[in-house]
């Protein structure tokens, strides 16, 4: 199934600077599985070292919080869209 | 699904408008949608903004001349030069003056018949309960995460809704959170990100209108609240990108473990938001590198007396636009792949803006094998402060 994945600001530089990218995948863990094989420094920013989905990441299937759903399990069709919706606070971050 | 605008504020007491005030809010007036009877809502509502900068500037503007009766607002900073870009509360003549205090000028000026408290403090674990009790709503325009999970779960313990936005770059974020159904803002983010997730300078910075676009559609879905008007954002994250100019929503829900607003609440009471947030969260700064440093002075007297010295510019080409000192410029981020084109057989000054990049640019080079290599102190704001005042800071 051919899915768009987005990806959030905080995560561009991580990932070409691109805004979304095309991946094949049956569920929204391979989706993210295939994006990070591509742009393999995003990988550290969502799964832990065993392979879990980071806590603080959310992830939507169009437009439903994959937490209530199967979760990484989530089955996924073509023209679905996954998005990465991370936890942005203002702009008080930058001291350098 | 929409949730419909529930308002927090009781029946408006029996009270009635001067002819001023008619004349002011004629265009409310004659929209049956707030008439005699919003207009006298909006009059006796109450609300607390928290952070009066680049949020908060739209949302005490409109409040305030919505009409909004008591507007409180909670900031603790300076007004400086580099604020005017987007918090348009401020004029030039404001830089030095207390934030909260310069807000509560220029708003009562905008409307004299309307009571603003500027309260020039941080908001606390200590204060945030005292200060929130007196007011009806509560809207979030802070920057930082600790403070949001403050506000969050201060709203949450009195039962007060959480006007939320939140902005990055060209990104922003909105929904309501803490509406008697809602989900809250720990629904959404159990937990604060880690430091590796929070952007560093090379990447920061913000377009001066996107908290203009964010704080606006604070300030609606405040006046929505406040009128029991419209389908609040509660129940809704609204997701806006500037620069594809979209605006995307997702379903957010309330989560039944969720340790503040869930059945089994486990939070009851405010906590040290610096230590939830700051052992894994953005406030826990990377301890300071040890490197042989120079300073801007030294630097100087050797250039001046000819000495052979490499000057390493680890900003990014943007930054080196701003300003330089004619150094030779590697991003920090492509230092580990570009190593091979600097000499290490040669005397090396690293720089960046404040000193820190480039101290993990020395760093790095010295676990590389570079031995004559420095860090200039201070940067670039140290060599415009010490050496080259015509060198602009930024």
């Amino acid at each position: 199934m051919a899915v768009k994945v987005i990806i959030p600001t905080p995560l561009r530089v991580y990932a070409g600077k691109k805004d979304s990218a095309e991946v094949s995948a049956q569920t929204v863990g391979e989706a993210l599985g295939g994006l990070t094989t591509q742009y393999t420094e995003l990988r550290k920013h969502l799964f832990t070292e065993d392979g879990k989905l980071r806590s603080f990441v959310n992830v939507y299937l169009n437009d439903e919080d994959i937490r209530y759903m199967a979760k990484e399990a989530t089955p996924v069709k073509d023209g679905d869209v996954v998005s990465i919706v991370p936890s942005i606070a203002g702009g008080n971050h930058c001291g350098r | 699904m929409a949730t419909k605008t529930q308002s927090p504020i009781a029946n408006a007491p029996a009270t009635s408008l001067s002819n001023e005030e008619i004349l002011r809010y004629s265009r409310h007036l004659i929209m049956p949608e707030v008439g005699m009877e919003g207009q006298l809502k909006l009059k006796n509502a109450k609300v607390l903004l928290i952070g009066t900068g680049g949020l908060g500037a739209p949302l005490g503007l409109y409040l305030a001349a919505a009409g909004v009766g008591k507007l409180g607002l909670v900031d603790f900073d300076v007004v400086d030069f580099t604020n005017l870009q987007r918090q348009v509360t401020f004029g030039t003549s404001d830089v030095g003056k207390h934030k909260s205090a310069a807000a509560q000028a220029r708003l009562s000026n905008l409307n004299p018949d309307i009571e603003v408290l500027s309260f020039e403090t941080q908001l606390t674990s200590g204060n945030a309960l005292e200060l929130f009790k007196d007011f009806d709503i509560i809207v979030d325009g802070t920057d930082n995460f600790p403070t949001r999970y403050l506000v969050n779960d201060a709203c949450i313990l009195l039962g007060k809704p959480n006007v939320y936005g939140s902005i990055f770059r060209f990104e922003g974020q909105a929904t309501v959170f803490g509406t008697p159904d809602g989900p809250c803002y720990r629904c959404l983010y159990p937990e604060p990100p880690p430091p590796g997730l929070v952007p560093s300078c090379a990447e920061g910075g913000v377009l001066g209108v996107l908290p203009g676009i964010v704080g606006s559609i604070q300030a609606m879905e405040t006046i929505k609240l406040i009128l029991g008007a419209g389908d609040s954002l509660a129940g809704r994250l609204l997701l806006f990108d500037a620069l594809g100019m979209k605006f995307r929503e997702l379903k957010l829900r309330k989560n039944p473990d969720c340790p503040m607003c869930g059945k089994n609440r486990t939070i009851h009471q405010l906590i040290d938001y610096y230590e939830f947030c700051g052992v894994r969260g953005e406030e826990a700064p990377a301890p300071d590198l040890q490197v042989p440093e120079m300073t801007p002075r030294e630097l100087q007297s050797r250039l001046d007396r000819g000495d052979d010295l490499y000057i390493l510019d680890v900003r990014e080409p943007h930054e080196y636009q701003i300003c330089n000192i004619k150094g030779h410029l590697l991003p920090l981020g492509e230092l580990p792949r570009r190593v091979h084109e600097l000499d290490s057989s040669r005397e090396i000054v690293a720089h960046c803006r404040s000193g820190k990049r480039s101290a993990e640019a020395v760093d790095f080079l010295r676990k590389a094998g570079f031995r004559k290599i420095h860090n200039l102190k201070g940067g670039i704001l140290a060599w415009s402060d010490e050496v080259d005042p015509s060198v602009p800071k930024y």
